[in-house]
């Protein structure tokens, strides 16, 4: 549905733009601080206007016949290349569009705020605050989109965003590392996701969302009947468009380039890394739910399983690493693992939605509370200079208010009621209990362990036994504090919001409710590893170097992250460096540069004897042209004649 | 006397000439020389057009005419040529061609 009241709301990623270009052209002449308040000014307004935007879209005027409508606020067309093929730039509002704009911009203003003083003494200020812009400008450009197309233009203009946050401190040749590191492995898996938008396009002739998300739509059922090495070509373009949502959510195992990409700043980390872009991926298969639902239900079951091995796997890790944003980058492999998972057993009609649902309301509390944690850590960091668990310690009595805050963020995630975390994982838990028993029980694990790694870090961090600083760790200003009061209170209190009201599958409100049976045990667990971590590290003792000595080779797989990063380099500097790489780079050297030279060569060769004509001795030439006129004169005579 | 004179004698004077011609201009190494050569051929041809003329063609003029084509031809290029030897003398101060190969590759 086109409807022209919402059409403001183009200028929700366009203002962040031109905030882009004014930082970025003027930074250099521009006082840092002044930058940094443009910056954050802009999103300020960009932030109003998508918190209008949901009010008047979930409260106002939504809603039609008691479903909510997709609406088109702004539609313009971009490239024509046939009648047919023809890609088109628009602003797309639905329930998961406008819950996306207002966690992009709420955590984005928050990580605005706190970098003011975060990164006050840091080089590179202005041009941070305009890499900033242009990332939340492409993010939000992300999940406007109107059709596939123009989310993979921002797809990968988020990707470059985070690469050069990453490789903010491009000096330090870790940072670099990182920063290609984390846009090689999502290049390479966003070439799955254009042979996937190129083969559904075709199949579906239509780039456009309402076209291919519409249950009554023909976009559905073309394609289905074309059968490829046993699925369904449907089936393949939804694999391989999944395989850029894995790369961009850090799916395993694609998951490598998330936990290197905490080299960038930490208020990065936490708005990049943890709350938007990684969860880009799980907003791509959520945009495109009808599709998978109707028309490749075996991909959504794929899905469902990838995710929930990514969390558990990701957070046997997050229990062993000792680099606090590590751990933190493991936790959130592993939490949107549980929301891929989430929509992996989600169906379409009524309450069937709910794990569709329930990963929608995951990703939002997610986004607030591990941008929390993510932002504490980063309080914490500035207060001790370092990122090892060990070598802090009794932090509580130093940073208060960071401690209530980390506080809030765990028990949130650990899924304590009543904080946000206990609400989400409930539905996503139940919607799995209801469809596939093993997904339940590996997430209700998973809710266990993340309980115990993250209680593991606070009590690591907080309590302890406190180490020799080397000056006296102090409280972050209260820019950095504002944020902190800001996202705990959102963490604490953003479960009361009945999600199933708003985002729905099919766009009609359901009612839920909280499962006592699943909650009750999963509290349970929750408690359970609260309490072993609260043993084990709440105090400092030797008990936990003893069980992960008894542990032996799986502590140590776990503790060098089942070395997937060591399977990869020797895929790629030993199988396809010295078995594709090299034979190509050998054929290149050898073949073809040969070929080329020979060529080269034989012409030189011919021009060297035959030049030896041209000698400029004039009566040479006239000698040559007097015997050849001669002979010709002669054969012509002797052929006359007979 | 001249009436003795028939079509052979021309042709057998004109070859001569043209060969003393070419043969003067492929060994005498002296640009004058080898431009003198190219009068002698130039003149082999006007003696045989003449001597067509005169001997099948009497009543038409085309072959005296043409012979005078060739002169004001060749005196203009003897103009044209003796230009280029001065300019090529006071350039490399020779006049011998075997020395004049600023053309080679």
């Amino acid at each position: 549905m086109i409807t022209e009241s919402y059409s403001y709301t183009v200028a929700i990623p366009l203002v962040l733009f031109f905030s882009f270009l004014l930082i970025g052209l003027a930074g250099g002449k521009l006082k840092p601080i002044v930058s940094g308040v443009f910056g954050t000014f802009f999103l300020l307004v960009s932030t109003v206007l998508s918190y209008y935007t949901a009010y008047s879209y979930f409260f106002v005027d939504g809603k039609l016949n008691g479903a909510y409508q997709k609406l088109i606020a702004y539609d313009s067309l971009w490239l024509t290349f046939t009648d047919k093929l023809q890609i088109h730039m628009g602003v797309l509002l639905d329930p998961i569009s406008v819950v996306m704009l207002v966690v992009i911009t709420t955590v984005s203003l928050m990580v605005h705020i706190y970098s003011l003083s975060y990164m006050k003494d840091e080089t590179g200020f202005s041009r941070y605050y305009s890499f900033l812009s242009l990332f939340t400008f492409s993010m939000l450009g992300l999940v406007m989109a109107s059709n596939i197309f123009q989310i993979y233009i921002f797809w990968e203009l988020v990707g470059l965003s985070s690469y050069l946050l990453i490789g903010h401190y491009y000096e330090r040749p870790s940072a670099v590392a990182a920063s290609k590191k984390a846009f090689i492995v999502t290049r390479f898996a966003d070439m799955g996701f254009l042979v996937g938008i190129l083969l559904l396009s075709s199949f579906t002739g239509t780039f456009d969302f309402l076209k291919l998300t519409d249950p009554n739509g023909s976009a559905l059922t073309q394609g289905s009947a074309i059968s490829f090495l046993g699925l369904s070509v449907m089936t393949w373009s939804l694999l391989l468009i999944f395989t850029g949502a894995a790369g961009k959510s850090a799916m395993f195992p694609l998951h490598i380039w998330l936990p290197d990409a905490m080299e960038g700043p930490t208020p990065v980390s936490a708005l990049i890394h943890a709350a938007t872009m990684v969860v880009a991926g799980v907003y791509l298969v959520a945009r495109l739910f009808t599709i998978y639902v109707f028309a490749a239900p075996d991909a959504l079951i794929f899905i469902g399983y990838i995710g929930t091995f990514t969390s558990l796997f990701a957070a046997v890790i997050a229990c062993t690493q000792t680099d606090i944003k590590r751990v933190l980058a493991f936790s959130t492999i592993s939490q949107i693992g549980l929301m891929m998972g989430g929509l992996g057993v989600s169906g379409y009609a009524g309450a069937e939605g709910l794990g569709y649902t329930a990963s929608m309301f995951h990703l939002f509390t997610h986004a607030m509370f591990k941008a929390l944690l993510f932002l504490c850590a980063g309080a914490v960091i500035h207060a001790v200079h370092t990122n090892e668990l060990w070598e802090m310690g009794g932090l509580k009595k130093f940073l208060p208010v960071t401690n209530i805050a980390f506080l809030i963020g765990c028990l949130a995630i650990a899924g304590i009621p009543p904080l946000s975390g206990f609400f989400s994982k409930d539905e996503i838990l139940t919607a799995a209990y209801e469809k596939d028993k093993i997904l339940f029980y590996v997430q209700f694990l998973v809710a266990g362990m993340t309980a115990f790694y993250m209680f593991r870090l606070y009590f690591g961090i907080f309590w302890n036994k406190e180490r020799d600083y080397h000056s006296k760790p102090h409280e972050a200003p209260f820019t950095m504090l504002f944020s902190l009061i800001f996202l705990s209170i959102a963490a604490a209190v953003s479960g009361f919001i009945p999600f199933s009201e708003f985002v729905t599958p099919d766009l009609k409100p359901f009612e839920s409710h909280i499962h006592w049976s699943i909650a009750i045990p999963a509290i349970a667990i929750a408690v359970i590893g609260v309490t072993l971590a609260s043993v084990l590290y709440r105090k400092d003792s030797d008990l936990p170097d003893k069980i992960s000595i008894s542990l032996g080779g799986l502590y140590k797989a776990a503790h060098r992250k089942f070395y997937i990063d060591e399977i990869y380099m020797f895929i790629t500097k030993n199988v396809i460096f010295n078995y594709i790489s090299a034979p190509i780079a050998w054929f290149d050297r050898n073949i073809i540069d040969n070929t080329m030279n020979g060529i080269a060569a034989i012409t030189n060769f011919i021009s060297v004897k035959i030049r030896g004509f041209q000698s400029g001795q004039l009566q040479q030439y006239a000698y040559v042209m007097v015997s050849g006129l001669i002979i010709i004169v002669l054969v012509a005579l002797y052929f006359m004649n007979n | 006397m001249i009436d003795k004179i028939g079509i052979e004698q021309f042709m057998i004077l004109s070859t001569l000439m043209f060969f003393i011609g070419v043969y003067g201009f492929l060994v005498r190494k002296n640009l004058i020389t080898m431009l003198m050569s190219v009068e002698l051929i130039l003149n082999a041809v006007n003696i045989n057009f003449v001597a067509f003329n005169k001997f099948y063609y009497p009543q038409n003029l085309q072959g005296h005419f043409f012979a005078m084509f060739v002169i004001a031809i060749a005196a203009t290029e003897v103009a044209v040529a003796i230009a280029i030897i001065i300019s090529l003398y006071r350039k490399i101060r020779t006049i011998d061609v075997e020395e004049v190969d600023e053309m080679k590759y």
